[in-house]
């Protein structure tokens, strides 16, 4: 569960939020510039809000009164971005193995396997299809073992084609491994076939939340 | 002359300097190319100074803090270290001349490095010292390469400051462009001449060994 309660202001954009996502797949929606991208970021410790309160599961990653800020490092969050920067200096499988924690619930095996990436494990990463660097990319954020997985329009840079291919494999996730997603785009179809509870977002504010039915029309 | 001994003496002392250049370097590198700070202004200049100002003024600074009555010369004489005239002011002229140009260098490198791989290693659980040390160098290799042979070529040619604080002692603090010269300096034009073939030999073969090295690193981020 992601407790949000924050402000974050930069320039003449300021984002507000104020919401509980219980969800296991939140679909943040909206045109771009709305802020999806920078929701994803604060919680993932990579940009500081102004002010308020980020908890995961109960756990307090950023308070402003009570002066908590955890570091990106600290606050086991999956992170997967649009551009994929997977490592250009290590081959997929020390990719994969980069941020895996011990104990995690995954080994490297059931990933791989559950991707469809056994194969890759000894390729140079620059040599890899943009749907095989988007399903390695979301494999080394499951190895960390992540209490959320942010995955941030992990399917824009792809064609339709391929989209559709890997879209199994995201539901593949979702349905086996047991962490809440929150899962930016702009995309009708997929926000639909994905989405447990979609957040519309416009300009900073959320302007409409519910399921998918009745925030899409 | 001493041929052999003058070249070897200048090469390792050169491979010391830069080698002491990485620790201080890299951290000063990391540090003006990611960190905002107060003082960071004063910092850059403090580290670039040698490169601009004439090496003997740098080699005067040295002779003061470093001679036994100076402030870091009076506490290592304490230790038993004496470092004035000696191969340590040797290495020591070397490291301060070589180092702007390691930190430079490996500054420029850092900052073209990708800010997206460090965070996305951030999220994987990397603090930033691992971060620095599997992500960002790694992918820097080859400025730290480049900056490495630049401190090195500098260090091995490194005279002003070297004739200030070591002096020319034959067989204990004569490098090659000190050799040369003396060797010119009192019409030894023969020796001084081999030297300069030496010289140039250590240079060549410098940048022969960084672009060896870069093309195996073979990263391009």
């Amino acid at each position: 569960m992601i407790a949000l309660d924050f402000r974050l202001e930069q320039g003449s954009f300021a984002l507000e939020m104020r919401e509980r996502l219980e969800a296991r797949v939140t679909v943040l929606f909206g045109p771009s510039g709305a802020g999806k991208t920078t929701i994803l970021e604060a919680i993932a410790g990579l940009r500081r809000p102004s002010r308020g309160t980020i908890a995961v599961n109960g756990r307090a990653v950023y308070d402003a009164a009570r002066r908590i800020d955890l570091p990106a490092h600290g606050r086991h969050v999956g992170y997967v971005s649009q551009d994929v920067s997977l490592f250009p200096h290590l081959n997929v499988r020390r990719n994969l193995l980069y941020g895996q924690r011990r104990g995690g619930r995954l080994e490297l095996g059931t990933v791989t396997s559950m991707l469809a990436i056994e194969t890759l494990l000894d390729r140079d990463v620059r040599d890899l299809s943009g749907g095989e660097k988007q399903r390695v990319a979301l494999g080394r954020a499951l190895m960390s073992a992540p209490d959320i997985l942010l995955l941030d329009e992990p399917l824009a840079a792809v064609d339709v084609e391929l989209r559709r291919r890997i879209l199994p494999y995201l539901e593949r996730v979702r349905d086996e491994v047991k962490v809440p997603i929150i899962y930016v785009t702009h995309d009708r179809d997929e926000a639909r076939r994905f989405a447990d509870h979609v957040l519309l977002l416009e300009r900073g504010t959320v302007v409409r939340s519910g399921d998918a039915d009745a925030v899409l029309t | 002359m001493n041929l052999w001994q003058i070249t070897t003496f200048t090469v390792v002392t050169a491979v010391a300097a830069t080698l002491l250049m990485m620790p201080p370097g890299l951290l000063l590198a990391w540090l003006l190319a990611r960190r905002r700070f107060r003082g960071r202004v004063l910092l850059e200049t403090l580290v670039s100074l040698p490169l601009v100002m004439p090496p003997v003024a740098t080699g005067l600074i040295l002779l003061m803090l470093f001679a036994p009555r100076g402030p870091i010369g009076r506490m290592l004489s304490v230790l038993g270290v004496e470092v004035i005239f000696t191969w340590r002011a040797v290495v020591l002229a070397m490291t301060v001349m070589g180092l702007p140009l390691f930190v430079r260098t490996l500054r420029a490198g850092i900052e073209q490095v990708d800010r997206r791989y460090e965070a996305i290693a951030a999220t994987l659980g990397a603090g930033p010292f691992r971060v620095f040390f599997s992500i960002t160098l790694p992918l820097a290799l080859p400025a730290l390469i480049a900056g490495a042979v630049l401190g090195f070529a500098r260090a091995v040619g490194e005279f002003g400051a070297t004739i200030m604080v070591a002096g020319s002692i034959p067989g204990v603090t004569r490098t090659l462009p000190v050799a040369i010269y003396t060797f010119a300096e009192t019409g030894r034009d023969r020796d001084a001449a081999i030297l300069l073939a030496v010289s140039a030999t250590i240079a060549a073969a410098a940048l022969w060994l960084a672009n060896h090295l870069s093309s195996r690193a073979g990263v391009r981020p």
